[in-house]
């Protein structure tokens, strides 16, 4: 197996978990947004 | 009278053979529909670049000395020098986009992560091939179903293969319809694309709207930097969408921005089409890798969503996850169509779209993940 194929797979593990960490953060981050966001029911309305 | 004669007698077979691809790109983008706001301008390019001692390129003329062609101009101003044409557009992207789908169900980001999955398997299948890092990173890029991403991360690796990248990109992106279908039966049986999908979306604060943008950009610049480029550009135009006070920005940057890059964006990739380069038996070969990192990156998707039911109680229908592509709305379409075969009472449109919508995400950030990492590694 040469350099580049071993670089090449290498590059799939770091690049996804790149990727996967992003999102995931991301996604904390938009939960965290609706959490502190979200209108809450009006209590008069109730 | 010789003058007369010169072009017709400099006509090499392999300038006839661009003509050709020049004509068959324009056929398909007017009679067949694919994508033809970027394959006739990139096919009528073809044509132009290939006639002998053409004006349009870069030539040094008896008696005079250099001259500047204006398509060979384009591409060293537009994108060898600053990549200006692909970013701009993605002003005009991300003012198109509504992350409302997304934003009432942000578990479906995860979908856009793991359909990235084929850029990566094609890298790895192209270094198989002999190809260098740079050259398989910038093929695997096709399967961002992203043309000016593609573009941009060739460009910036330096390969040599641009031209046969962008038709490869844009010409799958065209054929997702029939692709994705092929793909995903290949990985699901008809029981688990008939799975339903209940849809109770959260409502989105204009405040979430508005903050998305803002912390997508810092969150992917402080882990990937190389993908700001990328994804600053998308969330700027976004933020202008979402922000409510620029609408004639907006519809600027959605309309009139968009419609002029994407003009000259088609007719300048063009200068990477001439005849010498583009007809090669490495131009098929890309044409093959691009056609598997669409399969590998619906493959992917797919997958993931498989592996989530394994804990979920309710369910994913796994196509949704083939949906986490970039290629928008084609994909979400073809979801909706799938599941509506597998039971007429399956509506998946809204979960695809967020997926779908969650791929242009990804997709970006694959792209400066591929520009910071490949340097690194070769």
């Amino acid at each position: 197996m040469n350099g580049n194929v071993l670089a090449s797979i290498k590059l799939m593990g770091m690049g996804m978990t790149a990727i996967f960490s992003v999102i995931i953060v991301i996604y904390a981050a938009v939960n965290l947004l609706h959490r502190f966001t979200d209108k809450k029911p009006d209590k008069k309305t109730q | 009278m010789n003058f007369l004669f010169e072009g017709i007698l400099s006509v090499t077979s392999k300038q006839v053979i661009m003509w050709v691809i020049g004509a068959l790109l324009i056929y398909l983008a007017i009679v067949k529909d694919m994508e033809p706001a970027l394959i006739l301008p990139m096919g009528f390019g073809a044509i132009l670049v290939n006639i002998p001692m053409s004006g349009v390129l870069n030539q040094t003329l008896e008696g005079i000395g250099p001259v500047k062609g204006i398509i060979d101009w384009l591409f060293e101003v537009g994108i060898e020098a600053s990549e200006a044409m692909p970013l701009l557009l993605f002003i005009g992207i991300g003012a198109m986009i509504d992350f409302g789908p997304l934003l009432s169900n942000p578990r479906l980001l995860l979908f856009g992560a793991a359909a990235q999955f084929g850029i990566f398997a094609t890298i790895t299948a192209a270094s198989l091939m002999g190809y260098s890092l740079a050259d398989s990173a910038s093929f695997g890029i096709i399967g961002a179903a992203d043309g000016p991403t593609s573009i941009l991360v060739s460009q910036i690796l330096k390969s040599n293969y641009v031209g046969p990248i962008a038709v490869a990109a844009y010409s799958y992106m065209a054929l997702v319809p029939m692709i994705q279908p092929f793909a995903i039966k290949l990985v699901t049986t008809k029981n688990e694309r008939k799975i339903r999908m209940k849809y109770n979306p959260k409502s989105v604060s204009r405040m979430t709207r508005l903050l998305f943008p803002i912390i997508v950009t810092i969150i992917a610049g402080l882990v990937a930097p190389a993908s700001v480029s990328l994804v600053g550009f998308l969330m700027f135009g976004n933020l202008i969408r979402e922000c409510g006070v620029l609408r004639s920005l907006s519809e600027t940057a959605q309309n009139s921005l968009a419609n002029l890059i994407t003009l000259l964006l088609g007719i300048t990739i063009s200068a990477s089409m001439k005849a010498d380069v583009f007809v090669s038996v490495d131009t098929i070969k890309i044409m093959v890798l691009g056609l598997l990192a669409f399969i590998f990156d619906t493959m992917g998707g797919v997958m993931f969503a498989k592996f989530l039911n394994l804990f979920l109680k309710e369910k994913i229908n796994p196509m949704v996850g083939g949906a986490g592509i970039s290629a928008f709305p084609m994909s979400a379409r073809v979801i909706q169509k799938m599941g509506l075969e597998a039971d007429p009472q399956n509506h998946l449109l809204m979960h695809a779209v967020g997926a779908n919508v969650a791929g242009q995400i990804a997709s970006v950030i694959a792209g400066g993940v591929i520009i910071g990492l490949v340097p690194t590694l070769w």
